[in-house]
């Protein structure tokens, strides 16, 4: 019992770690928030984008959505850190990471906007159309709305799922939560600052994990 | 293009480093096989254990599963693998990547089934236990069936992605398909490896991620 608090609960340890973790915990969330919106955003424009009946677009959007969904987010990071540059693209490995979780929750949230869309009750199309609404019209004023409400639950998975990825950051020298508690883990010898890493994981996603129960019983199609 | 060809597509660098991607492709398959049934088990126990309705019991389960949920599996994997040895467990990198993955995705699998448990009517049950079903034959025969096809959309969900997650096994140095590709191109200088290690990923993948969004896009369909 002694060797576990010594080894996992040192307080000496954490006080002495809190700044650097601390920091590396702030770059977790402005990394996390960053793909969110970029994620989401970029999803959403593609998804409008692939209901404008242009084939060849919708044929780039599916193969971009299809590679970038099935690829593991670890691949994408390495592909783009160490891959790129030889086509004379080298990314801070900040850059990488945002850049390649954002291609995977962008793939994500295109394909969730789009069966959203999709889902939509032609109903609803043809009542807009009825009144007199143009299609960009009816698409933002009418479907969109209510697809994004139906895209909320599986959405909200995902960004947090590919949110926790930034902790993937580290396999290319990322200075996040648990990278910085590894460096400072590696110089006292001793992983408390890991359990301090740990707790600040889950005093991020916790709420959030709680959060997505709530939003999907609250936005399911099923619950009534 | 054709310095785009010879850096991402170089067919000798490709015939160099066959044996390798052959190898970690191996590696990566049995992680998957190995550690999918075991995840899949850990949920079951925990979905059914749930379903007995004991309050205290699932107060803690509960809290096992958000907890585990919150948790990135790469923080996981680092405290098994680099924190473990210091209470002198130490395991080797593959056993630390399933115990990373498997206890991960423990935490995912029960969340999906216990939901899908609580999703089927509490009639079901009591109609099995009037016809004289015992508690583990509602549960195999009544219970599960009806629950697994409720949530199948995120269990195949979760389980394309379980399969994609064995790739952090590149961090603790197993030599999977991805860190098999990596030192395949530390060997060439050339990042032909990385080109093929991700297309193996995609068509290895891409059937089973097309049957998941297929299954996706049934669960919004407005009813």
């Amino acid at each position: 019992m002694d060797k576990i608090v010594e080894n996992y609960f040192n307080l000496q340890v954490m006080v002495e770690a809190f700044p650097t973790v601390l920091g590396g915990f702030g770059l977790t969330v402005l990394v996390s928030i960053l793909v969110i919106i970029l994620g989401i955003g970029v999803g959403l424009g593609f998804a409008v984008l692939h209901c404008m009946n242009s084939r060849a677009l919708s044929a780039a959007i599916v193969v971009y959505v299809d590679l970038f969904r099935t690829l593991p987010q670890l691949v994408v990071i390495i592909f783009v850190y160490f891959g790129l540059p030889y086509a004379g693209l080298a990314l801070s490995p900040f850059a990488t990471t945002v850049v390649a979780l954002a291609l995977v929750l962008s793939a994500f949230a295109t394909e969730i906007f789009h069966s959203a869309i999709r889902a939509v009750p032609r109903g609803q199309w043809e009542a807009s159309e009825a009144l007199g609404f143009t299609y960009f019209r009816a698409l933002f004023l009418i479907v969109l709305p209510q697809a994004i409400r139906l895209a909320i639950p599986l959405l909200t998975n995902r960004a947090i799922a590919i949110s926790k990825g930034t902790a993937l950051g580290t396999a290319v020298a990322l200075p996040e939560t648990l990278g910085q508690a590894q460096s400072v883990m590696a110089i006292v010898a001793n992983p408390s600052p890991l359990t301090l890493a740990a707790a600040f994981y889950l005093t991020f996603f916790i709420p959030l994990v709680i959060a997505s129960r709530w939003v999907e019983r609250k936005f399911s199609p099923r619950s009534r | 293009m054709d310095i785009f060809l010879e850096n991402f597509f170089n067919i000798d660098s490709l015939i160099q480093i066959y044996p390798l991607l052959v190898q970690g492709l191996e590696l990566t398959l049995l992680l998957a096989i190995v550690t999918l049934p075991l995840a899949v088990l850990c949920g079951l126990l925990i979905a059914i254990l749930y379903s007995f309705h004991i309050r205290w019991l699932n107060i803690l389960l509960l809290i096992y599963v958000d907890v585990l949920r919150s948790f990135p599996v790469i923080v996981l994997l680092v405290l098994i693998f680099y924190g473990l040895p210091f209470l002198g467990l130490k395991l080797g990198s593959f056993a630390a990547v399933v115990m990373a993955i498997t206890v991960n995705n423990s935490g995912y699998y029960g969340e999906i089934l216990r939901a899908g448990v609580e999703s089927v009517p509490k009639g079901q049950r009591e109609a099995a236990h009037a016809l004289g079903f015992g508690p583990i034959r509602t549960v195999v025969y009544i219970i599960l069936p009806q629950a697994i096809r409720n949530v199948l959309a995120p269990l195949a969900s979760n389980s394309l992605e379980l399969v994609k997650t064995t790739s952090i096994a590149a961090l603790v140095a197993l030599p999977e398909l991805l860190r098999s590709a990596r030192v395949a191109q530390e060997q060439t200088y050339n990042p032909t490896p990385l080109t093929a290690a991700a297309l193996i990923f995609f068509v290895l993948l891409w059937p089973f991620a097309r049957w998941v969004a297929k299954l996706e896009r049934r669960t919004m369909i407005v009813r």
